[in-house]
């Protein structure tokens, strides 16, 4: 390889040359005319610009048969780069300098070329010797066509309610053995929807920043993040499913799970570099992986699942994630400036009726807390079992309902006859609330009643939320 | 951007799973392949509607015989793209074929063509996707950002020689398109490995 510069040598590489044997006839770069095809008419593209800008019909489609020397230029690379290495070899003894680029340099720029992305003196260069050399024109041509097969992805976001009606129709088609649990579906589906709104984001949108809101014992609350830092939080509280299920926990945990904000702050500060896109991959497998275990242990929907501070059956916990899922899918496409929809409605309505049931305990604990009123003189201890002071709630939109909540303890009964006040939220409404994502002064309810316990509700809804 | 080829323990296994009727599995396979089917599809048709009608013949035919793929004979992912491809071209002459049939415009070998045009470009699709990333953002930055080599040889922090080497090399690949373009070209569809 003496006398050959780096360049040309490291060029040869992926080089294919079926014309070596013609190669000791030396450097034909400055010549006009091939000696191989004196007369042929040039068979040169036009550059890429001028065909699109100018209107030119494009090369047409070259025979069929040319699919085999592509076959072969493939699978010969390695035999044509030897062969191309001893012709550097042999050139380098023979030429005297040469005004031009070499063969094999040229060779190397008609991908560029074909793309127009080199200089106005390579494209002279690359055009000059295409009318001198037959291989290269070919390849030429071939890359040229093959430009025009670059097309931009048809930037389309499957519509998300597609797979539900796929995997719908196909499960009529030919019923599972393994089914996926009724209370699991939601999870499913609303993951699923996350990671189809993460698919194009670069690292732009990974590193958008986030609020995310609550609302606390202290009223509302937030914390800064990022989209990737959002991913590594439901990353972090999925894991106390993925280990009540005896997955891998994305925490080294001790013996007591810590809650979700703790997890959280836990998995942030362990981390030692701000989260990353790379954290999408691990949170996808483990929510794939919660939905795969959860199927294989139909019935156990009672198993319960520590959140550190108290517990829920893995049916309801499941239904939280879900719910928990879309609320921040919703902060992420807000962050990012995307469009996202909420959940299907018999979904919504499951992650409703779930928090409709963990209002009267929540009632009683902000009222422990010495956060809602107290017992006053119309107000009296409730048997359990037994009806009592009761809240009226309707929710309105498909994913709604109507139910009446027992105000003074979680033992007692809702009952038409001791309702004191009536409110009415729409279902997305009730879900912001419920997600701290609207104070509960700011819900646009509709209020009819005793006004001290409607607040109480309200905020025992917005107390449901947490990081 | 399309995801690294999964090992073919992942394909096996996944076919052992849809075999055993799991719906996980089902769900588990649309989310790794529901953008290639439908990318294809929408393709070959052009039409958002009938590419979602491709997108369910495709799972409902994997649900239903997961046994017709075989893993020795090559990745899950080639095996889907080209069972979607098949269906999305004979779909194309279909319907091109009921439209002639009933006195709509343009000849037969106009559908012909036609449909080789979008079977080209459907496998062209393929080929970018599933070729090393290195060279797709080599063409990438070229093509569609419109630098030249040596700028994108700096964007990349690459020498110029391997720019040069990529965008040529990734162009050698995308013109296999061209070969096989005849109906059902599987196995070994769209020849990027």
């Amino acid at each position: 390889m003496s006398g050959t510069d780096g360049s040309e040598a490291y060029d040869g590489d992926d080089a294919h040359d079926d014309h070596a044997g013609r190669a000791p006839e030396g450097p034909r770069a400055n010549g006009g005319g091939g000696p191989d095809h004196p007369h042929r008419p040039p068979r040169i593209p036009t550059p890429r610009t001028s065909v699109e800008d100018g209107g030119l019909p494009l090369p047409a489609v070259p025979d069929r048969e040319q699919g085999e020397d592509v076959q072969g230029m493939r699978e010969n690379l390695r035999e044509s780069l030897r062969q191309d290495l001893d012709r550097l070899g042999e050139l380098a003894g023979t030429v005297s300098p040469a005004p031009e680029p070499a063969h094999p340099v040229l060779k190397s720029l008609l991908g560029a070329w074909a793309l127009a992305a080199c200089s106005a003196e390579e494209t002279a260069a690359v055009e000059a010797h295409l009318g001198a050399c037959g291989t290269c024109a070919d390849e030429a041509r071939r890359l040229r066509e093959a430009v025009g097969l670059l097309q931009r992805p048809d930037s389309l976001d499957l519509d998300p309610g597609l797979r539900t009606r796929v995997l719908e129709r196909c499960l009529e088609r030919r019923p599972p053995r393994i089914p996926v649990p009724e209370w699991a579906l939601a999870y499913d589906a609303e993951t699923a929807r996350l990671d189809a709104l993460l698919q194009d984001f670069g690292d732009s949108e990974w590193h958008a920043p986030v609020r995310l809101r609550w609302f606390g014992d202290e009223g509302a609350r937030n914390r800064r993040t990022t989209v990737a830092g959002v991913i590594a939080h439901l990353l972090a509280v999925d894991g106390l499913v993925a280990a009540a299920l005896g997955l891998d926990d994305p925490l080294e945990e001790g013996d007591a799970p810590a809650p979700p904000q703790e997890r959280t702050e836990r998995y942030w500060r362990d981390a030692h570099f701000p989260p990353t896109r790379s954290v999408r991959g691990p949170w996808r497998e483990q929510t794939h992986a919660v939905v795969r275990t959860v199927s294989f242990t139909q019935g156990t929907g009672l198993l319960g699942v520590s959140y550190g501070g108290f517990e829920l059956p893995l049916r309801d916990a499941l239904v939280d994630r879900a719910f928990e899922c879309w609320v921040h899918a919703e902060d992420i496409a807000d962050a990012v400036d995307y469009p996202y929809e909420p959940p299907a409605p018999r979904h919504l309505r499951g992650m409703i009726e779930l928090a409709v049931r963990m209002l009267p305990g929540a009632l009683a604990q902000r009222r422990r807390a010495g956060l809602a009123a107290p017992g006053g003189e119309s107000r009296h201890l409730v048997a359990a079992g037994r009806p009592g002071r009761s809240v009226r709630l309707e929710i309105e939109g498909r994913g709604g309902g109507e139910w009446l909540v027992p105000l003074d303890s979680p033992a007692a009964v809702g009952s038409a006859e001791h309702q004191v006040a009536h409110v009415a939220l729409d279902d997305v409404e009730f879900c912001r609330l419920a997600a701290g994502h609207v104070s509960p002064r700011e819900a646009a309810a509709g209020q009819a009643g005793d006004q001290g316990a409607i607040g109480d509700v309200l905020s025992a809804v917005a107390s449901l939320s947490r990081l | 951007m399309a995801k690294k080829d999964a090992p073919p323990r992942w394909d096996r296994k996944m076919q052992q799973r849809l075999a055993r009727g799991e719906a996980a599995a089902l769900g588990e396979l649309y989310d790794r392949f529901a953008s290639l089917v439908h990318g294809l599809a929408h393709r070959v048709l052009g039409d958002e509607r009938a590419a979602d009608g491709i997108t369910r013949e495709v799972f409902v035919h994997v649900w239903e015989h997961p046994e017709s793929y075989d893993p020795n004979q090559g990745p899950l992912r080639t095996w889907v793209a080209g069972l979607t491809h098949r269906l999305a071209v004979q779909r194309l002459r279909d319907t091109g074929a009921a439209a002639l049939a009933r006195g709509g415009p343009g000849t037969a070998e106009e559908l012909e063509h036609r449909v080789r045009h979008a079977s080209v470009a459907a496998r062209a699709d393929y080929i970018v996707q599933s070729m090393p990333a290195p060279l797709r953002a080599a063409l990438e930055l070229a093509y569609f950002q419109r630098r030249d080599y040596r700028q994108a040889a700096a964007d990349i922090g690459i020498t110029e020689e391997e720019a040069r080497r990529r965008l040529r090399l990734g162009l050698q690949l995308l013109s296999t398109a061209h070969d096989a373009a005849s109906p059902g070209a599987p196995p070994g569809y769209g020849g990027a490995a």
